[in-house]
């Protein structure tokens, strides 16, 4: 007889002194997990719960300037450093781990329409309401010395944007028309127009950096290259682009924020209709400014409230809004890709999170895998509609919420109206144009 | 010496050539030409080997493995000029990965878009690369699972229980013991999960708990009534006994924590330890459901059943199965008011019903003195057989042992499924006839409570050997137990997910799909996921007249319809190529209720 009868040596599973950690076998036998897929499903609920539980977006207001925030720029080199010009002409330079500001300068009469900084993160432009282009320091001047700029060129007409070439010495301002300056000069080396118009922003390519894209109060976006004296096309569209942000890992695609509540992502190849269209505001569109991952962007908007949108989704992950910010003017995403600032009307800069329940600090490695399987398993349940429904739920405040209730309304009754138009029609007279399609009024080249 | 040094002529170092010799390479069955070496070739276990393993998955170009390989081999010129003799990953059976795979490998048509294509197709390289590295893990697993093997012309069912302790280890002798207990008799009994503590409820009126590894006494108390079946709740620290009139729980002081008024006359219990629910099953025919995480009944279900003396719990979709006097089994889950599933199994009542641990196989036996086992998936009889006295009590172990008590003898069968045992594995006489059998989880021991005592029998190879600490932990400390118990808590699920099909949960729901896409449909006066007619492009040079355009378009409409009829003719040939099910040889008196 042979036997041999299931026998286990406690020394082998039972830690030996208080001190150690417990000893934890594992078999991934499945027999031995029954109710998989109950289970995890389970867990994926917790932890949805737990992600609205904890999400707390907002971090800290950065308060000091004496009027509205007009604009702001990323500092290339720190990510501590943000640079905000205000409706007064004042231009300041904060420190986000402090959370304080750390210079003060009046840079000009009236507003300060733009601000960009230099690549090379030692100094930066602004432009201003009295016709001016400075070239400014981040330092400040020494003791006893006066704040003054580098260079100042006295333009002939109001400047309303600048934004700097991200590899070389030239900057590009917009106005009644785009110009590209050299900075040693105080001509511009060229200055691009098509039909006569104001511009109201310009945006150099991060990647093709000899692209340019800029859009113009008569409703068209216009694409430009730097080695070029001509415009190269434009796209019109059925209202007008305030702003436009280029993807900053694919070269070809921009999005723009437009004045009809949507923002619009384009192929710059194919213009004829725009990759997607981003619909959740539920006013103007004010700013737009890309995750430096390149797979997200964030909007402002004039409705006191800020949104993120996957770039391949037509709606947003996220809304972010407080009882006391008002209309949003700019936005910027930093660039670890864990915060977003908002400058608004009522002269503060705003710092939150990019996901809103993430933990901030140092992650212990248990906790880290923890929230990645927590992260894997909402992913597998996304679709399930209990789950789907509270990872969705937002809070909105009155305003937007009847708003938005009120434009569905308004588009639920044009669909219908154009459905039983279509109905009485002759087949084929009145054919569906697609969502895509609509708001494209022409491409021109 | 000099055959070495002839072979070698192409120069190696003086007094190189012994350490050639060691040097030399070693081949192996997936590089390529096998060297003429014959006798390690010819041999017929290396030749079992090459059939039982599979080549590592290194046939697509870009699998890791492959690259790895690729260097290796690539690295001659290594610092101590050695090769890796094994290059790349080792190699994996098949059938140990199939083991960790689930379901089916997702089948989207060419007309899904390509984007989610490739997604899914990235997420299963996934998957089986999780299945892969379960399967290696395997190697790691400590212990192995008990055996008993008798001498040449010796059948192990004549072991006596004295023997197989004497000749086990010490620790596994303690495991059979007997504890006399002649007044409170006869004893219904429980294990926890963890197997690590046993719970013993005398009809009239004894109850005690025990860590019976050691034989330390939790609590011992005389409810000076009736017991009619005791069971042990999520942790070891709870357990409900069902009294003459009412359902108690005690802790595991003997405290009383709970009378449930509700739950009266309570013949049977069964504890799903994932939903926190206790199932009874009373003497008036009610199925009730009991929500010990936060005290309310879930559901009240008249069973119209008579006295439910019966009770058998599914462990792998917790669907309680009752078995009548009519012999009929139902399978009910607190969801429907109606039986799910109703099979007539016996002729006269039935007596026992078991479930085995995968919900593939249940075992009933019946007052016609025989012991069937059904497949759960087809409902379906596999075996049947006749047992002396007729089985009262059944019971499933891990790995799948039948255990079945007839009147005072306890046999313990295995493989029942498979074939009908013409002789059990084991077997044991009792003093009384049994009252309460069960396997004790995760060792090799089944327990029996019997009219005189309990006595704890040795069945080698019975429990898993190797258990998750994270599921159920033997070992476990107060403070990994509490943690478990808060972590299982936040896990419940609910009671509206049992179903049949514990997976359900995890496909697509193509009804609710369809549905939604017709309202899509409805609401947007179009079809967006149509794809749009053929529109011929306009040609040059005269080839675009009306005929033309015309005669094209018909010509892919033509080809739509042929592929059309092409897909209906072969799923009709498919259709009758498939066998009917053939007409059984005999008619049973249970054919008439087929439909």
């Amino acid at each position: 007889m042979r036997v041999k009868v299931l026998s286990r040596n406690p020394d082998d599973y039972i830690r030996e002194t208080k001190q150690d950690l417990q000893r934890v076998p594992r078999n991934y036998d499945p027999a031995l997990h029954p109710f998989e897929v109950p289970r995890e499903y389970m867990r994926a609920l917790n932890a949805t719960k737990l992600e609205r539980v904890f999400a707390k977006p907002f971090l800290a207001s950065l308060d000091g300037h004496r009027d509205g925030v007009n604009c702001m720029a990323k500092h290339p080199q720190s990510l501590s450093t943000v640079l905000s010009g205000a409706c007064d002409g004042e231009v300041k330079i904060w420190n986000l781990t402090k959370r304080e500001c750390i210079r003060t300068l009046q840079a000009h009469e009236g507003f300060v329409r733009g601000i960009c900084t230099r690549f090379c993160g030692t100094s930066f432009f602004t432009v201003g309401d009295d016709k001016t282009v400075k070239h400014w320091k981040i330092d400040g001047p020494g003791y006893g010395r006066e704040e003054e700029p580098l260079h100042t060129i006295l333009g002939k007409t109001v400047y309303t944007g600048i934004d700097h070439h991200w590899k070389e010495a030239v900057f590009a301002t917009c106005g009644h028309q785009v110009d590209i300056w050299d900075e040693q000069r105080t001509s511009p080396i060229c200055s691009l127009t098509w039909g006569v118009d104001s511009i109201s922003s310009v945006k150099f390519n991060p990647i093709e950096t000899y692209l340019l894209g800029s859009c113009a109060s008569d409703r068209n976006i216009v694409l430009y290259d730097m080695r070029q004296s001509t415009p190269l096309k434009k796209v019109i569209l059925d209202m007008r682009t305030n702003t436009l942000c280029w993807n900053p890992m694919e070269a070809f695609i921009f999005t723009s924020a437009n004045e009809d509540h949507n923002l619009y992502t384009f192929d710059m190849r194919f213009l004829e209709s725009p990759v997607m269209v981003h619909i959740d505001h539920v006013s103007a569109v004010l700013d737009v400014d890309y995750s430096p991952t390149g797979k997200e962007f964030v909007s402002a908007s004039f409705d006191k409230s800020i949104r993120i949108f996957p770039v391949d989704k037509g709606r947003s992950r996220e809304v972010y809004h407080t009882k006391r910010m008002q209309h949003v003017i700019t936005v910027k995403w930093t660039s670890d890709n864990k915060y977003i600032l908002c400058g608004s009307d009522e002269m503060n800069i705003r710092l939150w999170k990019a996901n809103a329940s993430e933990k901030l600090g140092v992650l212990v490695p248990r906790e880290r895998a923890a929230m990645n399987y927590n992260q894997k398993l909402k992913e597998k349940f996304q679709h399930h509609p209990q789950i789907k429904r509270i990872a969705r739920h937002r809070h909105l405040p009155k305003a937007i919420y009847s708003q938005a209730k009120e434009l569905r309304i308004m588009r639920e009754a044009r669909r219908r109206k154009e459905l039983n138009r279509r109905k009485h029609s002759k087949p084929g007279s009145s054919p569906f144009v697609s969502e895509k399609k609509k708001h494209i009024v022409a491409v021109v080249k | 010496m000099e055959a070495v040094a002839g072979s070698g002529a192409q120069g190696g170092p003086a007094g190189g050539g012994k350490k050639k010799k060691t040097m030399k390479k070693l081949q192996r069955y997936w590089e390529g030409a096998p060297q003429p070496d014959p006798p390690a070739a010819a041999s017929p276990k290396a030749k079992r080997r090459r059939n039982e393993k599979t080549r590592p998955r290194a046939g697509a170009k870009g699998s890791p493995e492959a690259r790895k390989g690729l260097r290796v081999s690539g690295a001659a010129g290594r610092i101590s000029g050695k090769r890796d003799p094994f290059p790349g990953a080792a190699p994996l059976p098949r059938h140990k990965v199939k083991k960790f795979q689930r379901g089916r490998k997702s089948q989207l048509a060419g007309a899904s878009s390509r984007r989610l294509r490739d997604h899914l197709a990235l997420l299963e390289q996934k998957v089986e690369l999780a299945a892969q590295q379960a399967a290696r893990m395997e190697l790691l697993l400590p212990e192995e699972p008990g055996f008993l093997e008798g001498d040449p012309g010796e059948d192990t069912c004549t072991i006596a229980q004295a023997d197989i302790a004497q000749a086990a280890d010490i620790a596994s002798a303690t495991k059979h013991f007997e504890l006399t207990l002649n007044q409170f008799g006869p004893y219904r009994m429980d294990y926890t999960r963890p197997g690590r503590h046993l719970l013993l409820g005398g009809r009239r009126g004894h109850v005690a708990a025990l860590d019976w590894q050691t034989k330390s006494l939790l609590c011992e108390i005389n409810v000076m009534e009736t017991v009619t079946d005791v069971t042990w709740l999520h942790t070891e620290t709870m357990f409900a006994v069902s009294q003459r009139r009412w359902l108690y729980v005690y802790d595991n002081q003997g405290v009383e924590l709970n009378c449930l008024k509700r739950f009266n006359g309570v013949l049977r219990m069964e504890f799903l330890p994932y939903h926190f629910l206790l199932a009874t099953a009373s003497e008036t025919g009610f199925l009730q459901y009991l929500d010990i995480s936060v005290g309310t009944e879930v559901a009240t279900i008249c069973t119209r059943g008579g006295r439910l003396g019966v009770m058998g719990q599914n462990p792998a979709n917790a669907i309680v199965h009752l078995g009548h006097s009519n012999g009929t089994v139902t399978l009910w889950s607190p969801n429907v008011k109606e039986p799910l599933v109703r099979m007539l199994c016996h002729q006269g009542g039935v007596r026992a019903v078991a479930v085995d641990s995968s919900g593939t196989y249940m075992a009933t036996s019946g007052l016609d003195r025989k012991l069937r086992v059904y497949d759960l998936r087809a409902y379906q009889p596999l075996q049947s057989l006749v047992l002396p006295v007729g089985a009262g009590h059944l019971s499933f172990s891990q790995r799948g042992m039948l255990a079945a008590a007839c009147g005072d003898v306890v046999q313990v069968y295995r493989d029942v499924p498979v074939q009908p045992p013409h002789k059990p594995y084991l077997s044991h006489t009792l003093p009384r006839a049994a009252h309460g059998l069960r396997f004790c989880p995760l060792e090799d021991v089944l327990g029996v409570g019997h009219g005189s005592g309990f006595t704890s029998l040795l069945v080698p190879g019975a429990g898993q050997a190797n258990f998750d600490a994270l599921e159920n932990n033997p070992f476990r400390s107060r403070k990994q137990r509490q943690e478990w118990e808060v972590k299982a808590l936040m896990e419940k699920i609910p009671s509206e997910l049992i179903t049949l099909d514990a997976g359900q949960l995890g496909r697509v729901d193509a009804i609710t799909m369809e549905q939604k896409h017709q309202e899509r449909v409805e609401r947007l006066g179009f079809d967006p996921q149509a794809t749009p007619a053929f529109q011929p492009r306009r040609k040059l040079k005269g080839r675009s007249s009306a005929g033309s355009l015309l005669r094209r378009k018909k010509k892919v409409a033509n080809e739509e319809q042929r592929t059309k009829i092409r897909k209906s003719l072969e799923q009709q040939q498919a259709a009758e190529r498939e066998p009917k099910a053939a007409p059984r040889a005999q008619r049973s008196a249970l054919d008439r209720f087929r439909k």
